[in-house]
């Protein structure tokens, strides 16, 4: 679906040297997706994640959305912007409808459908993340926490993107609420086919749900792969200042000690599995 | 230090225009907090715990019961100053409390507006800065600053009030895992070595290990209170208080199940790795003490 190739990105600072923010990074977002984008604070991710919808303009290197130059002259970049949603963080601090109906109304109304497409849109995306009819009149600001959250997700999906970009969905939430986030953006990419983008700095999160994890390191994208393979190099993460996993972090330390685990888990379940086996295997020795 | 005694918290909430209505959120606190502890409160969302912590340096009082800070009532207009001064606040968001538009500018606000003499505040600008670890970058604008920074910004501007106690609500919540440590062991310092009361806000369990006493809130109750053994050794408790088990834990109930004989109340990673090679020693039949 969305193609980078050789992507940079300098902010341009009148008098001060150019900056490079992004450097020749290539991606692809495939149909399906559930990718996990990690990397410390200044790495670069906010500014990579506003390319993918054009919000930012690359400085070198071309995007493609289903084989089309986004960069192309005469290409509406307002279309791809209903293909890919981003959410920011804190999402709810956008709400400013005077209604939850109305307020997830807004976006879809922007790029141009009529009042009754906006509010049959609204209404099912809505439904989808759990918000009944009894809230359609109620204010936002009557809502709980996660349920500002959920309208203002709502928000983003009733414009119906193929692609949805969450940066830190889940800050401030507890550990219930974070939960009902992810188990939503879940059923997100299932029930209406839409690839995941989850910006994270919590690994946990990000070794549970997502299928393919980018690392974003200094502008470069260092590691394009599962989330087994990419949290295996523990030393290489720590390096770039990006944890890994508790559990990970733990079976990567009894290997090191000298325990002939396979690999460093990425579950409890896993490293249950893997030491139960060790320990008993010993035992029977 | 503090003293709360069945404090009963209201807001008022509109069910619509014309009905008025009203919700209880803190209903019937007790808890002591003594001088130079590490307090970690633990609890969902709208479990009450940043209601609870504004009624500590006065920013809400109680309409039902007395909070005491160091002997005075917050309820006693008159010294409301004197109770702001003993309790510093640090909040999620640092852009809500980042007010000036150079570091020590930020930290000497506070003093300034008491009306201290220009020397001192210098003195104590320059001490807070060095205790937070941000006095080389004294001159440079707070919007420069990466979001620990920030954050150990927050906490210097709590610190230039003198406090005995500082308190933190959700202070790591927008942080990424190392700007989180970082602000942890500061704070961790700030208790040990100086001895000011800690109560921290959090949902991060992992980040409570080390506290004195944790305290669990629920729909504006306090359903447990213990060390951090006490309280990760009863999954019940943690179950009703909608807590993540951390991680090794969850593997030490799950190796149990397993009949692997790995001892219960394990909360450091160490340990966990320390007895899980002891155990695999012992089956290899060598007996090699490792840690």
């Amino acid at each position: 679906m969305l193609k980078g190739e050789n992507i940079s990105f300098s902010y341009n600072q009148a008098g001060a040297e150019e900056k490079a923010v992004l450097k020749n990074i290539s991606f692809e977002i495939r149909e399906g997706d559930f990718i996990g984008l990690i990397g410390s604070s200044g790495s670069g991710k906010t500014t990579f994640v506003k390319h993918l919808n054009g919000l930012l303009k690359a400085t070198s290197g071309t995007i493609t959305y289903n084989g089309q130059n986004i960069y192309e002259k005469g290409y509406k970049l307002s279309n791809l912007r209903k293909e890919v949603g981003l959410v920011f963080q804190y999402p709810e601090h956008q709400l400013f409808g005077s209604t939850v109906l109305k307020d997830t109304m807004y976006g879809p109304r922007n790029l141009g459908m009529t009042d009754e497409e906006a509010e049959e849109s609204a209404k099912s995306s809505l439904k989808l993340v759990g918000v009944d009819e009894s809230y359609y009149y109620a204010s936002p600001m009557e809502l709980s926490g996660g349920q500002k959250r959920c309208v203002a997700i709502a928000g983003v999906l009733a414009m119906k993107p193929k692609i949805l970009v969450l940066d830190e969905p889940a800050a401030g939430l507890d550990p219930e609420t974070k939960f009902m986030i992810f188990d939503l953006i879940r059923r997100i990419q299932t029930e209406r086919n839409i690839a995941i983008v989850l910006v994270s700095h919590h690994m946990e999160d990000v070794a549970q749900f997502a299928n393919r994890v980018w690392v974003l390191h200094d502008g470069t994208l260092k590691m394009d792969d599962t989330p087994a393979n990419v949290f295996a190099k523990v030393d290489q993460l720590d390096e770039m200042g990006i944890g890994v996993p508790q559990i990970t972090q733990l079976t990567y330390e009894l290997m090191k000690s000298g325990m002939p685990l396979p690999h460093a888990a990425i579950s409890v379940d896993e490293a249950a599995k893997m030491l139960t086996h060790l320990l008993r295997k010993g035992a029977n020795a | 230090m503090i003293k709360i005694d069945n404090i009963v918290h209201k807001y008022t909430v509109w069910d619509d225009e014309n009905t008025k209505n009203e919700k209880v959120v803190l209903d019937g606190i007790s808890l002591d907090i003594p001088s130079s502890t590490f307090m970690a409160i633990l609890g969902p969302n709208g479990s009450g715990k940043s209601t609870l912590a504004k009624h500590l340096n006065v920013l809400l009082l109680p309409d039902e019961g007395t909070v005491w800070i160091d002997g005075i009532n917050t309820a006693d207009v008159d010294k409301l100053w004197d109770i702001r001064s003993q309790v510093g606040m640090v909040f999620q968001n640092p852009d809500n409390q980042i007010i000036g538009t150079s570091v020590e500018e930020d930290v000497a606000f506070g003093p300034e507006n008491k009306n201290m003499e220009s020397s001192k505040i210098r003195t104590l600008v320059e001490s807070c800065l060095k205790r937070v670890g941000l006095w080389q970058k004294r001159k440079e604008s707070p919007t420069r600053l990466s979001g620990g920074q920030k954050q150990r910004l927050g906490t210097a501007d709590a610190l230039a009030g003198v406090p005995k106690c500082i308190v933190m609500d959700e202070p790591t919540a927008m942080l990424d895992p190392e700007a989180r440590k970082e602000v942890i062991r500061l704070i961790h310092d700030l208790n040990k070595n100086e001895g000011i009361t800690i109560v921290l806000i959090t949902h991060h369990t992992d980040e409570v290990a080390d506290a004195d006493q944790i305290v669990l809130m629920k729909e504006g109750h306090i359903i447990g209170k213990g060390t951090p053994m006490e309280i990760f050794s009863n999954k019940e408790l943690l179950r009703a208080a909608k807590m993540d088990i951390p991680p090794r834990v969850e593997l030490g109930d799950k190796l149990r199940e397993a009949g692997i004989p790995v001892p219960e109340s394990i909360l450091t990673e160490e340990k966990m790795k320390s007895e899980i090679l002891r155990l695999y020693n012992e089956t290899k039949g060598k007996g090699e003490a490792t840690c």
